[in-house]
């Protein structure tokens, strides 16, 4: 301990030295990401939630569009009365976030009045304006799905010429282009729309149940709130059903463990009618239900299902064999939902007078009117939107790739958007003029560099703070959205402080002990290396990472509280998680022996 | 005849306290409302009466007791001291002594522990001679009979009379029941809250546990394990296993506890496990719906041998107090929109 009144405080961002052979880093990224001299006198944290890993320079995208559009609800739409937007910097390839508070308190009233009139609107109309926003995402997806790239034909369809279109193809391959990052943008502005008023209503739960029952733990407090039939079960819903129809049709056979997708689908074809059957109703899932991406959508190598069906089916071959076996896959959602309704009654008859039961119903009625939205969203725009934005975008990258422009179609993700842009117009041009697209040269060595890169910078472990440790951090979309408190900043800078590694701290998420070997994964594409019974420790624990968790004992990770989608799915398996940890990642190696105890979230290394 | 002078714990009539003390009139409600108290039985204030009337036909104890104003301890010690010789030097009556005994037999003629439950209304006095007068491993119709009589005398311990006189209480019309009732040698002994004593959660229960007897804990020579049981979940939401140097046992040398040390490979052991501190919590969970308040609960677990569960038994359960005292502020209150209750917390996180 150091004496009272000094400074606390984690590196500053001035301090942090470029990664050893990633010193240009700063060439993919745009000027206004960058760390600023001033930005040293204000307190940082390692977005290690959504930016696990170094950001490809497209993948920024996911930052600066999510930024500008949650910014844009919280302060200039909703008017919260304490907090503006979100603020982000990129350091050697990593994503660093500060909140902007309201600290004026004539600013705070004025403020407060705007937001009670606003967002007292939106919880008052909730159900009405969230059909309406179900159907504007919806037509949303509808464009997203319609875009084309343009095949830049030798020469223009005759159709131009008798309906005198007048404007030809190549116009719009920069006019589709933006209109895919126009939509991601409307998407991301829908999304946040609904977004922090979801979260303060749970948020308000939350602390009213922790004042009348200081012990309750957080992820109690979740179940009663959580709604039983959401949309995110339902992909893995859906390939239950897959399974028993398998099984009930008599080709549990095709199923081996380990099986190769595309020769599955290729035997079942010759498998009858059952076969063809199967296949319909396989074809008739698929869309939408397996755009459910791999990760949280905020990288282009978050895959989806349709995109690697190797993913669902290790939970298919799975699910079949636990249907031979006689399991029922089934969730009992009745006993769930009685069990919910159990456990908040008798909460709400332990509290102490009318009054607070009838608080205690008013905020459990407003969390259980958000909680359609804050479930169901997910699916809508991390998973099916952006699984069709990123296809979108990888169409383009085809594109570049077969006019030489680029190597091969996914190195479009080694460009900024507005690179690609001027890539796009180079293809343009050169389509117009007859002549080569002069990209390639300029381009390829580029990327080549900045894959290097990325590379190399996978390698640094991001602190997961920096400068000044706040006095006080209350703030509420930190805390809304990150779980982040003082308590986990004061636990990040002991962890930093202190030399004892044997011992990591984070949120009790889903109870429960459980020892095993870890597995690091530091990200979704290493799935394939987790075995049965091991302990997951992953920067993030994103739901979609469905299949493992059938595989794995307990869950650890960086970042996450206990409402996140991974907590929910923790306790729906019954095993152990510990999250928001801050540094699992760095302070466990795979192969040590763990021991998780999701009773207190602690996880304590056994031996080396 | 017999039924009035001695009785089972599930069986003391109504109204209970003035019969049996209060002692054993809480734990016969236990006993009555199908909780496991360890079997026993109550021999009544009308026992003591009979016996009194026989050693004292004139009523001259009570009456050179109050002659005394309790500013001269040494004469109200002398008091009490002849008041005790008397009642130890007679014989107790036939009557008694047959009561005692077919109770004592219909128990099966275990070891038990015999104390004294008092009548008094002032729970000061009964703790008095509550402390004072508890007799473990007792065996056998004799000894039993002897350690009754002790308890009766302990109406007249020192401390008890000072206090009474004191309290300007009144000496006539004294009476004491004694609790027979069967020993256990726990393997592990506590106490549970069915709130919790450090937060004031009323959803939760907390058990501290340590080896051996429940004297250990009580007398604060161990630092018990903890448990949290939230009431709604059933799930142990925190558990804290002390390392537990000393654990209370029967001394086999005499009738006595005996203080010894806890083997080195069990010290950090928990020492319930995780069904047993479940079953300790529906057991709390059954004692305070059935006073309908918070409670404060002894308890021990007995081996059940080849494995199986421990046995429970509940030894005493008392109101919490604390707690149920203060008036903490409202976690919340009512509001007109439920857009306000988002607004009071983000202004009040600043």
């Amino acid at each position: 301990m150091e004496p009272a009144g000094s400074q606390r405080s984690f590196a500053l961002p001035s301090q942090i030295e470029d990664v050893p052979g990633a010193e240009g880093w700063r060439s993919m990224y745009p000027y206004f990401t960058r760390f600023q001299p001033g930005d040293d006198k204000r307190f940082w944290f390692y977005n290690s939630m959504h930016f696990p890993e170094p950001m490809p320079a497209f993948d920024t995208v996911t930052a600066e569009i999510p930024y500008s559009a949650i910014g844009a609800n919280t302060a200039r739409v909703f008017v919260f009365p304490t907090t503006l937007g979100i603020e982000h910097r990129i350091v050697n390839g990593r994503v660093y976030i500060t909140a902007i508070p309201v600290t004026d308190p004539a600013e705070v009233e004025r403020r407060a009045g705007l937001f009670s009139e606003r967002a007292g609107f939106y919880y008052q109309h909730w159900d009405e304006l969230y059909e309406g926003w179900k159907t504007r995402i919806r037509g949303l997806i509808d464009e997203i799905e319609a875009i084309t790239v343009p095949a830049l034909d030798d020469v223009e369809d005759m159709a131009v010429v008798t309906e005198s279109r007048g404007v030809a193809q190549n116009h719009y391959l920069r006019e589709n282009f933006h209109k895919c990052i126009d939509l991601y943008s409307k998407m991301w502005h829908h999304h946040t729309e609904f977004l922090m008023l979801g979260y303060g209503a749970y948020v308000v739960f939350f602390e009213f149940c922790k004042k009348a029952f200081p012990e309750i733990s957080e992820q109690t407090v979740a179940r009663m709130v959580a709604g039983i039939d959401v949309v995110m079960y339902r992909p893995d819903d859906e390939l239950k059903r897959l399974a028993r129809l398998a099984v009930s049709s008599g080709l549990a056979d095709e199923f081996p463990e380990g099986c190769d997708p595309d020769a599955v689908l290729t035997a079942l074809a010759g498998r009858g009618e059952a076969g063809s059957a199967w296949l319909a109703e396989f074809d008739a899932i698929r869309l939408p239900w397996f755009h459910v991406s791999t990760g949280d959508g905020f990288y282009h190598h978050h895959l989806s299902w349709n995109d690697n069906l190797a993913v669902p089916f290790a939970a298919l071959t799975r699910y079949v064999r636990q249907v031979q076996a006689g399991e029922s896959l089934a969730r009992p959602t009745a006993a769930l939902v009685a069990e919910r309704d159990r456990i908040a009654a008798e909460y709400r008859a332990l509290l102490p007078s009318d009054a607070e039961r009838e608080a205690f119903d008013q905020m459990l009625g407003l969390c259980r009117l958000v909680f359609p939205y804050v479930e169901d969203h997910k699916f809508y725009c991390e998973h099916w939107f952006t699984t069709r934005f990123f296809q979108q975008i990888r169409a383009f990258g085809e594109l570049l790739a077969a006019r030489g422009v680029l190597a091969e179609a996914d190195d479009v993700f080694q460009l900024h958007h507005t690179e690609i842009d001027q890539a796009l117009a180079d293809v343009m041009l050169a389509w117009a003029a007859g002549s080569e697209p002069l990209g390639a040269a300029h381009l390829r060595p580029v990327i080549a560099e900045r894959k290097r890169m990325l590379e190399v910078l996978r390698g640094w472990s991001p602190p997961p703070a920096l400068g000044p440790v706040p006095e006080a951090l209350n703030d509420p979309a930190v805390q809304m959205l990150w779980g982040i408190t003082q308590q986990t900043i004061d636990s990040w800078y002991s962890q930093s402080t202190s030399g004892d590694d044997s011992e990591v701290r984070g949120y009790a998420a889903s109870g429960g002990i459980a020892e095993g070997t870890a597995r690091v994964l530091h990200d979704v594409n290493e799935i394939g290396q987790i075995r049965d019974g091991e302990i997951l420790v992953c920067p993030v624990t994103a739901p979609s990472w469905g299949p493992v968790f059938g595989k794995i004992k307990a869950a650890v990770s960086d970042i996450g509280g206990t409402m996140s989608h991974a907590a929910i799915v923790a306790r729906e398996y019954g095993m152990p998680a510990v999250v928001g940890t801050g540094a699992a990642t760095k302070r466990i190696r795979t192969g040590q022996r763990v021991r998780v105890d999701g009773d207190r979230g602690v996880v304590t290394v056994l031996d080396d | 005849m017999t039924a009035e002078l001695a009785c089972p714990l599930t069986a003391i009539p109504a109204p209970a306290r003035p019969v049996a003390g209060g002692k054993a009139a809480a734990l016969g409600e236990l006993a009555a409302a199908g909780l496991p108290v360890p079997p026993g039985y109550v021999v009544t204030t009308a026992a003591f009466r009979r016996a009194l009337a026989e050693i004292d036909p004139d009523e001259t104890i009570p009456a050179a007791i109050e002659r005394l104003s309790g500013d001269d301890p040494g004469a109200l010690d002398a008091a009490a001291a002849q008041a005790r010789h008397r009642i130890l030097a007679a014989p107790v009556p036939d009557a008694v002594a047959d009561a005692v005994t077919s109770c004592y037999l219909a128990l099966g003629s275990p070891p038990v522990a015999v104390r004294s439950s008092a009548t008094g209304e002032d729970s000061a006095a009964a703790s008095f001679a509550g402390l004072a007068d508890t007799y473990l491993w007792v065996q056998g119709t004799e000894a039993v009979t002897e350690h009754v009589r002790r308890c009766w005398a302990s109406l007249y311990s020192a401390e008890s009379v000072s206090y009474r006189r004191h309290q300007r209480l009144p000496e006539a019309g004294l009476a004491m029941a004694v609790v027979v009732q069967e020993m256990l040698e726990p393997r592990c002994s506590g106490v549970m809250f069915t709130r919790s004593p450090v937060t004031g959660d009323p959803s939760v229960i907390v058990v501290e546990a340590s080896w051996g007897l429940g004297s250990a804990l009580v007398s604060g020579d161990v630092t018990p394990d903890e448990f949290v049981v939230s009431k709604v979940t059933g799930q142990i939401v925190r558990r804290a296993v002390a390392s537990k140097l000393r654990q209370h046992q029967r001394d086999p040398a005499g009738s006595g506890v005996l203080v010894a040390g806890v083997p080195p490979q069990r010290r950090d052991q928990p020492c319930l496990t995780d069904d047993e501190i479940l079953a300790l919590a529906r057991l709390g969970r059954r004692v305070s719906d059935h006073y309908g308040c918070p409670q404060d609960i002894e308890w021990a677990a007995v081996d059940a041998g080849d494995g199986r569960a421990a046995r429970l038994a509940v030894l005493q359960s008392r109101p919490e107090t604390v707690w149920s005292r203060r008036q903490p502020a409202p976690a919340g209150q009512p509001r007109a929109r439920p857009v306000d209750h988002v607004l009071d917390w983000l202004r009040g996180s600043r």
